[in-house]
């Protein structure tokens, strides 16, 4: 995969896998399947356990994504692991609220929050 | 500018086909000055809508159509979409939040069109959905 078809940017913090989330809109389907493969292989393939997505720059995402978002949540409990969320913008984090999975998924305020919580 | 839009278009089951007319949409609200959130809030709503017409309704058949139709002005959006699949029951969606769905990857659209729409109605047996909001409609506030 070349670099300008990735859907995230793989930095390593201090045994951390912080995964930054490349797209302004996660709303079209096949860019969200896209985005899915990528998360999924981080810990599929990759055996990564403490993994920060980091939504500094996203500004929409649907209800597809939100999908993609729980598995990969429950992809990373059962291989033993923690995922955290971090710098979600206001109109997204309302979006996490109203459907509540800030109750499934771990947010964080932003990326030093987020490396306390699964570090 | 102060005259409605108003623009129809019929697109075949591909969500990608649906992004185009999301974009004008979008650039109409904006030319009428609607604020982010009211941008947003439709945008997403669109999404939200245009995916369960296509991939519930119509069931990702690429030869049957959405039929999209708009208005825009001042003071509120409208948007219709009709697919021509078999219809549902929206009273029979399951509330993702409960305990039992939430962890569920899917079934949170109608939810969201719900709290981010003033209006939200199906007609002709689930094939028909409708979309009002107003300009500044207030959203729900959401604690920290």
């Amino acid at each position: 995969m070349s670099k300008s078809d990735r859907r995230i940017d793989i930095e390593e913090i201090s045994g951390v896998t912080v995964a930054r989330l490349l797209e302004k809109k996660i709303l079209d389907e096949a860019n969200i399947d896209a985005l899915g493969q990528e998360l999924f292989a981080l810990v599929d393939k990759d055996g990564r356990k403490k993994i920060v997505l980091d939504f500094t720059l996203v500004e929409y995402l649907s209800s597809a994504a939100l999908g993609k978002l729980i598995t990969m949540h429950k992809k990373t409990n059962t291989a033993g692991g923690k995922l955290a969320l971090c710098s979600i913008q206001k109109d997204i984090l309302d979006v996490f609220k109203i459907t509540q999975l800030n109750k499934v998924l771990t947010l964080c305020a932003d990326l030093d929050d987020a490396l306390k919580k699964v570090g | 500018m102060n005259e409605p839009v108003e623009f129809a278009a019929s697109i075949p089951s591909s969500l990608r086909e649906g992004l185009a007319l999301q974009d004008r949409i979008v650039q109409v609200m904006e030319r009428f000055s609607y604020s982010a959130r009211d941008v947003f809030a439709v945008r997403l709503s669109f999404e939200e809508g245009l995916a369960n017409a296509i991939k519930h309704g119509n069931q990702l058949d690429e030869s049957k159509l959405v039929r999209i139709s708009c208005r825009i002005d001042g003071s509120r959006m409208r948007v219709e979409m009709r697919d021509q699949g078999a219809g549902f029951e929206p009273d029979a969606v399951p509330d993702p939040t409960q305990e039992e769905f939430i962890e569920r990857p899917t079934g949170r659209g109608l939810l969201l069109m719900r709290v981010y729409m003033d209006h939200c109605e199906f007609a002709d047996g689930g094939r028909c959905l409708i979309m009002e909001r107003e300009r500044n409609s207030p959203l729900p506030v959401m604690d920290d």
